[in-house]
Formats: structure tokens, sequence, C-alpha cells
């Protein structure tokens, strides 16, 4: 029962952040929130047992991509137009 | 337009949700995938064959090293192919930028960098070198081990970050991880086998054969983690800078 409410919780959680990443302007914001969802995802599959692709979700999803994203946005115009 | 899209969106979105209903629920044993004789058995033999206690790593590195080797052939290839397409171009972009990082390193933030960078960098190690006994391996460890380069990049500058670690640098280690990896596989074809069958590296190794599967595991891991490492700081390196490799973040 813990862990489906734990279970639902992650992945109405998964939703909004999915469609604020989108929604926000601000693209730093954006890669930001996305980094949450990642995190978001890493705890899911840890939730799950599957630590291996949890790990993998938590350095590359949201460390590794997030910086990426950011560093990208460093050359770009800050805020989206849509 | 918007509209549109919303509304394809949505249907699609609707889509999805309903064809979730014919998923067979988490930890169902007669799920295809669980019920398939391929998983069964590797969940019977992985021990037997391998002496690995972490059969996600045995199915990775061993029982389908070739996809893994081509997997970081292709993490190498996506690298280079970043660097030389933001380096390279005719017309060099010097659009202005809305912030310019022009501030000397903080005090507090490169002490603290200090302190956790080796900590980083010990447990990257302890990763990639447990990856077949606990959670881990090559990918994360390297990951992990590029993301403290990254780090000094952040806190000092991308100078300080590539007067350790030389973008030219980046690609040699790059290559001589894959060259670890396919050498691995080639010494084992020497000695008898086929390319990477690790159990043929016995005649070489002073260890059983599937000790020596469990060793060369973790030798094809070094290789992934010496690409990974690399690619993810030059990956960083190019695209903070627009491929011109000064004044990054």
């Amino acid at each position: 029962m813990g862990l489906e409410l734990l279970n639902t919780l992650i992945l109405s959680l998964l939703v909004v952040v999915a469609v604020l990443s989108l929604w926000v302007r601000d693209l730093v914001v954006s890669a930001v929130v996305f980094g949450i969802y990642s995190f978001l995802m890493c705890l899911l599959w840890a939730e799950m047992g599957a630590v291996d692709v949890a790990f993998t979700e938590a350095t590359v999803g949201a460390g590794a991509s997030t910086v990426v994203l950011i560093a990208t946005v460093f050359n770009l115009r800050r805020k989206s137009k849509d | 337009m918007k509209r549109v899209a919303l509304l394809l969106v949505l249907c699609v979105g609707l889509l999805l949700a309903w064809a979730a209903r014919d998923f067979p629920t988490w930890g169902d044993p007669s799920s295809p995938a669980s019920a398939s004789p391929v998983s069964s058995h590797f969940i019977a033999n992985t021990g037997v064959d391998t002496e690995v206690p972490n059969m996600v790593t045995a199915v990775l590195a061993d029982y389908r090293g070739f996809d893994t080797m081509l997997e970081t052939v292709v993490v190498f290839i996506a690298g280079l192919a970043v660097v030389s397409i933001l380096r390279g171009g005719p017309n060099r972009r010097t659009r202005d930028r809305e912030f310019v990082v022009e501030s000397e390193p903080d005090l507090i933030v490169t002490n603290t960098v200090r302190l956790i960078v080796p900590v980083i960098q010990i447990f990257a190690f302890y990763v990639l070198a447990h990856g077949h006994v606990s959670p881990g391996g090559g990918f994360q460890g390297g990951v992990a081990m590029g993301a403290s380069f990254i780090l000094i990049a952040l806190s000092w500058d991308l100078k300080t970050a590539l007067s350790r670690f030389p973008i030219e640098r980046c690609f040699t280690v790059a290559a001589l991880g894959i060259l670890i990896y396919a050498g691995i596989g080639l010494f084992s074809m020497l000695l008898g086998g086929e390319f990477l069958d690790y159990a043929h590296l016995s005649k070489f190794l002073p260890v059983s054969p599937e000790m020596a599967r469990y060793h060369a595991m973790l030798g094809v891991e070094i290789g992934v983690g010496f690409t990974v490492t690399a690619i993810v700081f030059a990956l960083y390196a190019s695209l903070s800078t627009d491929g011109r490799m000064r004044d990054g973040l």
C-alpha cells in the first residue's frame, strides 16, 4: 500500500514536471526542471529494483545532460518564444 | 496550428494510456520478458558461467559484449561529431551573449570543489571497479569521472580544466578506451576463442575460465569508462563555448 502511494505520487509529479518543463519560457529553468524529471525517473527505477538503470539515470540524466543543456543555453537566447 | 498540435498530442496520449492497459503488471512472472527462455538461461547460468554476482553487468559486458562495444563506439562518434561540427564552419558566430562571465573564481566555491573532487573521483573508480559486484560499471563511473572535470571547469574556468585534460587528449583517451575493449576481444581471438569470448583468456591469466570472464569484464568496463569520461568532458567543453574552447561558463 505504501509503495502504491509512493508510485502514484512519483508518477503524478512526473506528469506535472514534464508539462512544466515545456511550459516555462526561461530555458535555464526548463533545463533544471528536466533534471528534476530525470531524478524522479531515477527514483522510480530504484523503487522498482532496477538499480543499475537508476544509477545510469541519476548520473547521465540528472547530472551530465542537465549540465550539457545549460551549457548549450549559455550560447543561445535564454528566453524561448513559444 | 498550436491547437491542432495540442489535439494530436492529447489523442496520442490517450491512445498510449489505453495501450498501457495491455502491459503485464509489475513483477509478473508470466510476463513475456520474464517467461522467455533467454531470461531464465541468464538467471540460471550467470553465476555458473562467469562468477559475476551482478547479472546486469554479466549480460552487458559478456553475453552481449559486442553490443556494448559498439555502444561505446557510438558514444565516441557522437562526441567526435559534436566537437568537429561546432569547431569547424566558415562563419564564426560572434553573437552577443546575454550574460558574460568575467568574475574571479569564488573562494568558497573553489575550496569546496577542491575538497569534493577527489571524493567524486575515488567514488567513480569504486563504481567502475565494483561494476560487476554491485550496481554500476563503466558508463556510470565514466560519467562521474567526467563530471568531476566539469565541476573544475564550472568553479574555476574552462582554461583550468582544459589545462588538466586538454581536448586533444580527450580523444586520445576515448580512442584508447575502445582499443582496450576491442583489444581484449581480439586477444581472446588470438588465444583460440571467438571475438570477445573471454573464457579463453584463462590460457593467459592464471585463473579458471569463469574467473577469466570475471576479470575480462572489469577490463572492458575500464575501456568503457575511459571513453565515457573523455567524451562527457569534451561535450561540455565544446557545447559551453560554442566550439571555441575558451571563455566558457
